[in-house]
């Protein structure tokens, strides 16, 4: 029954993950760029939860809700002032601003918001499930991190097969010029693709906070790289990937943690990552490189 | 005749290369033009800086009266300007289907795009047949009608084709110059940019000689294709 409830535990954490690897991904698929201040943006997501519910007693679901408003901003605002002026530049440039943008974000956090952790609210108060006689537990935030994945990813799947904007995504993400021909405002769909994964990491970051109980300016950097490598995992620019990425991620973590040892749980994660990388470099659902004709 | 489209002294720069130099023309409503030229002369960068893949130095591009060199363009799409452009850029990962889908984004009436999705399948029937299929397993004709297919979903007042018979075999090289003077009969406007000359001359009612970015020769395409000079150029004969 351990095992079992090792493996709820690690699809939780990699639900988590995996609706942080989509922001990652889709920016990938659509503008090319790896999105580094993603991690932060979360973070900043789940101050924004904070100081709502501790500091103005505003109700769980709407402060998570201001949250998300928050963040498809940011996310918005982020694009427009550091990225969209590098949107010729050489992707070595991008990725720096990427990073130094991600800086920005924790040291205006650590000015404003101090270094010393804060507890993280109790939003998530779905009963716990009691299966098998009491024998398996599983937390109320642990069933909201899957239900939310599923549904996230269900939304995402339906509104790029189904709607013109997500057609209009599929197509900026193949060949910027021709969409342009075709009618489609270009910069709009980036802009929209930043505010969609914005709006999913404040999300993610309720879900992370949730688990962990604990916020600082820095909540967001260890599980921004971790989703990033669920997103490698996965094949960047895969929406499907994202998801798969995402819950191997952590259900490697959790099990290593629980029979290998704790410690050594991250190392595990990213060596996994390195021998995916080597037998399949474009990762699990990626479309290896093509030259174009 | 009404002019539909002018361009003014258009200089267009590659970095400090020079590849347009006060090009100047015109394009009468319902009147096929070609631009011809041997390779780099600048064919290709004027209809990008018409359809606003390029931005002029300085320049003006008329469009019904009304300056659009400013005009970002995808906005252009909508004014009625389509551009199939060079190398057919299909998007190879969407089906026939969804592509033709994405040609008509511009408009809204679901019936409409329908009825123009089955009038683009009419001329080009072998799209209906690999609708479903997707455009990067099509081979080079397929693509090039598939683009011209997705350009014509905007139902455009006039279209600009760069290259549509490059690579083509001589007798798919036939099918599209059919389809263009198909196009024409239909009351679009079209803009030709050709390597091919000779095909380029015999459908079109004027045209323009680029010679390493500007224009040397304008005038009749019947009488073009008997002056001198141009046969040797670009006739090969």
């Amino acid at each position: 029954m351990s095992f079992l409830s090792f493996l709820i535990s690690g699809i939780s954490l990699g639900s988590i993950y995996a609706i942080m690897a989509l922001g990652y991904t889709m920016v990938y698929g659509i503008a090319k760029m790896l999105n580094f201040a993603h991690g932060d943006v979360i973070m900043i997501g789940s101050f924004v939860v904070y100081y709502a519910v501790t500091g103005a007693g505003i109700p769980a679901p709407a402060a998570v809700l201001i949250s998300v408003v928050v963040c498809t901003f940011l996310g918005i605002a982020i694009e427009k002032v550091a990225y969209k002026p590098l949107r010729r530049a050489a992707s070595l440039a991008v990725l720096i601003t990427a990073i130094g943008v991600s800086y920005l974000l924790q040291n205006l956090a650590l000015l404003f918001f101090g270094a010393d952790p804060k507890i993280f609210p109790n939003v998530i108060t779905l009963p716990a499930l009691n299966l098998f006689g009491g024998q398996l537990v599983i937390a109320g935030t642990t069933v909201m991190s899957i239900v939310a994945n599923i549904l996230i990813m269900i939304f995402l799947m339906l509104f790029i097969k189904k709607t013109k904007q997500g057609q209009a995504m599929l197509a900026v993400s193949e060949d910027k010029d021709a969409a342009m021909l075709c009618g489609i405002n270009v910069n709009g769909t980036i802009s929209l693709t930043f505010a969609i994964g914005s709006g999913l990491a404040a999300i993610a970051g309720v879900l992370l906070c949730s688990q962990y109980n604990q916020l600082t300016p820095y909540t967001g950097s260890l599980p921004g790289i971790k989703a990033f490598t669920a997103a490698v995992f996965g094949g960047i620019g895969s929406i499907p990937g994202a998801f798969f990425g995402g819950l191997l991620l952590g259900v490697i973590e959790i099990l290593s943690s629980a029979y290998i040892s704790s410690q050594l749980a991250n190392a595990i994660v990213f060596a996994v990552l390195i021998i995916v990388l080597l037998v399949k470099p474009s990762g699990l659902f990626g479309r290896p490189m093509r030259e174009k004709v | 005749m009404n002019t539909l489209l002018e361009v003014e002294n258009l200089n267009v720069y590659y970095g400090v290369i020079q590849a347009i130099k006060n090009v100047s023309f015109t394009v009468g409503e319902g009147e096929v033009i070609a631009l011809i030229g041997s390779n780099g002369a600048g064919k290709t960068t004027t209809l990008q800086t018409i359809t606003g893949m390029l931005t002029p130095a300085s320049g003006r591009i008329i469009f019904r009266g009304e300056d659009v060199t400013k005009v970002p363009g995808h906005k252009l799409v909508e004014m009625g300007i389509s551009h199939v452009p060079e190398g057919r850029r299909v998007f190879s990962q969407l089906s026939v289907y969804e592509n033709l889908k994405l040609g008509s984004f511009t408009r809204n009436n679901k019936s409409e795009i329908e009825s123009s999705i089955k009038r683009v399948y009419r001329s080009f029937p072998r799209l209906e047949e690999r609708k479903n299929q997707l455009a990067g397993t099509l081979s080079g004709g397929e693509q090039q009608m598939l683009a011209m297919g997705r350009a014509l979903m905007s139902v455009p007042i006039i279209m600009l084709m760069d290259e549509p018979s490059m690579g083509l075999s001589p007798i798919l090289v036939q099918e599209i110059f059919h389809i263009i003077e198909e196009i024409k009969r239909g009351g679009t406007t079209v803009l030709l940019v050709e390597q091919n000359a000779n095909k380029a001359l015999q459908i079109a009612d004027r045209a323009y000689v680029l010679e390493t970015g500007s224009i040397v020769k304008e005038g009749k395409a019947s009488e073009l294709l008997n002056d001198e000079a141009v046969r040797k150029a670009y006739l090969a004969s």
